[in-house]
């Protein structure tokens, strides 16, 4: 339990860059510029919490965050396929096979560019994705739990791609070309649910300078939703860049 | 304040520092959206000027990239108008649904043209008789190849966006995000038309247009830097035929300067067919190959 190799793995590759981005990115950001110019800061003392996961800064971060939807969204679909509900069309597992499919894809290709030689383990041995939450024997439930996470990935990734630096590019490449399919997930599950909702004002803006937007959501929004699903692990954001 | 106090302890935790600063937009987006919108008034002069620079070394290629953008808009929302006048969508739902989209449409081109012109450049412009619009579809055009083209038009904008977010990293007015958000919502439309007709919502190899040049790659014509269209005129960047855009059945994903790209199909422990692992992703399209006579530039009147 206590063995994380999931944290110390990151947390020696990333310290110095940790440092640079809570300066740059802090909510004080140019005051604290200002400081980091006048004197050398050192890094705060990790808090240890045997069931709290805490995301490394920069562009790392943003991939384990990115990694922790897949690996959500993986768990629920792998479940629905594997025990569908009974009043699920023929139709309907063939998505929900598609979708699987999709998550576990993106889980693996995201691990691999975290760890492209695969020495790290990621998580702890006895962390699993808990769908307790859900009902998932009835179709309405299935696909409330997939419009929920649909709508929450696709409303995540506009905010984390500006945050990539410049010498990660390859790396927001790629999670650009997950973000639209995302979002066809998201679109294809409403519409199942509530046909005609594939893009409702709750989820783009309908009015006002910003109508025609995606309602996005910030890492903290996110990860606050999908808190049940990690219990009774706790993953922690407050590393990654501050999105506006 | 010492600035380069500031830049050596910004070398030590970041060996690449000195490399960003030769690229401004690189530099400024490393040092986050934050510290560019809200602290700009409270940063002492110097760095506020080098902030400033990168504003202005962003903004010309900030609006070339929004004019192309526009110019999208204005044929998907000129199509949309076409399609609703042409009198052949059935009511109730399939309605609802093109209104909703073609709602849309004209929402990003009104953000995109006043964003345009706040930026201080003549934005694109479109009517339904003038500028840049949509080709009228051959008389006698059914519902189902009005919806074909609406499939090839909002997959078409889907690459087209991602081809140049990459242009926008650490431009003004978060329009990097802008982007990514209308690109979103693109795809959105994309999976709603593609269920209505009876395709699976994402690109994938059983597609009845898989076929379509809006899925490959290449251009038909050599295209020239620059466009001129609906009063305006704005540089794309020329076709690069050394470095091809991916064709939607591409499989090699995730390539990174640490490791070579990985086969989404066969090399991730579980393998998966090359269709599933193609579809999972949408490719990118170059500017010169959207424009293309054999895809969007060929649906402009």
């Amino acid at each position: 339990m206590s063995d994380h190799s999931f944290l110390s793995a990151w947390r020696e590759q990333s310290l110095g860059r940790r440092l640079f981005l809570r300066v740059s990115a802090a909510s004080a950001a140019s005051v604290t510029l200002v400081a980091a110019g006048c004197s050398t800061s050192t890094p705060e003392p990790t808090a240890v919490d045997p069931y709290q996961l805490t995301l490394p800064a920069g562009d790392p971060g943003l991939l384990y965050y990115a990694y922790f939807l897949a690996l959500t969204q993986a768990a629920l679909y792998q479940k629905v396929t594997d025990t569908p509900p009974a009043d699920l069309t023929a139709a309907e597992r063939v998505i929900f096979a598609d979708l699987r499919d999709h998550e576990v894809i993106y889980r693996e290709t995201i691990k691999y560019v975290i760890d492209p030689t695969g020495a790290t383990v990621l998580l702890p041995t006895d962390f699993a994705i808990n769908l307790t939450s859900f009902t998932l024997t009835t179709r309405a439930g299935v696909l409330a739990a997939a419009q929920l996470l649909e709508d929450l990935t696709a409303a995540a990734y506009p905010t984390i791609l500006p945050l990539f630096t410049s010498a990660n590019i390859p790396q927001r490449t790629l999670l650009l070309k997950i973000s639209s399919v995302q979002a066809r997930h998201a679109a294809t599950v409403r519409d199942l649910l509530t046909p005609g909702s594939f893009a409702s004002s709750d989820v783009v803006e309908n009015t006002g300078a910003l109508a025609g937007q995606l309602r996005t959501k910030t890492p903290t929004e996110v990860m606050t939703a999908f808190a049940p699903y990690f219990a009774p692990y706790v993953i922690t954001v407050a590393n990654l860049a501050v999105p506006v | 304040m010492n600035f380069f106090q500031l830049i050596d302890q910004l070398a030590e935790v970041d060996p690449d520092v000195l490399d960003r600063f030769d690229s401004r937009r690189a530099v400024f987006n490393s040092l986050g959206t934050l510290a560019r919108r809200s602290a700009l008034a409270a940063t002492p002069l110097f760095m506020g000027a080098l902030f400033q620079k990168a504003y202005a070394g962003t903004a010309s290629v900030s609006t070339d990239v929004l004019n192309y953008a526009l110019t999208l808009e204005l044929l998907e929302a000129d199509f949309y108008r076409q399609f609703i006048a042409s009198t052949l969508i059935p009511g109730g739902a399939p309605a609802a649904a093109i209104a909703k989209i073609k709602q849309h449409e004209d929402a990003h081109v009104t953000l995109l043209t006043s964003t345009i012109r706040t930026l201080g450049v003549t934005p694109v412009a479109g009517t339904s008789t003038t500028g840049v619009r949509f080709k009228a579809l051959p008389a006698g055009a059914t519902y189902a190849n009005y919806l074909a083209v609406a499939q090839v038009l909002e997959d078409t904008g889907v690459r087209a966006y991602k081809g140049r977010a990459a242009e926008l990293i650490g431009a003004p007015n978060d329009l990097l995000t802008i982007a990514l958000q209308i690109h979103s919502v693109e795809a959105r439309h994309a999976a709603q038309i593609r269920t209505m007709r009876g395709q699976l919502p994402w690109i994938n190899n059983n597609d009845d247009l898989k076929t379509d040049p809006a899925y490959l790659n290449g251009v038909r014509n050599a295209t020239g830097t620059s466009l001129t269209l609906g009063g305006a005129t704005f540089a794309i960047p020329a076709y690069d035929a050394t470095k091809p855009s991916p064709l939607e059945s591409n499989v090699l994903q995730g390539a990174t300067a640490a490791a070579a790209a990985v086969n989404t199909a066969t090399a991730l422990g579980t393998p998966y067919t090359a269709d599933d692992a193609a579809a999972a992703f949408d490719e990118y399209l170059q500017a010169a190959e959207v424009v293309d006579a054999s895809r969007a530039g060929g649906l402009l009147a």
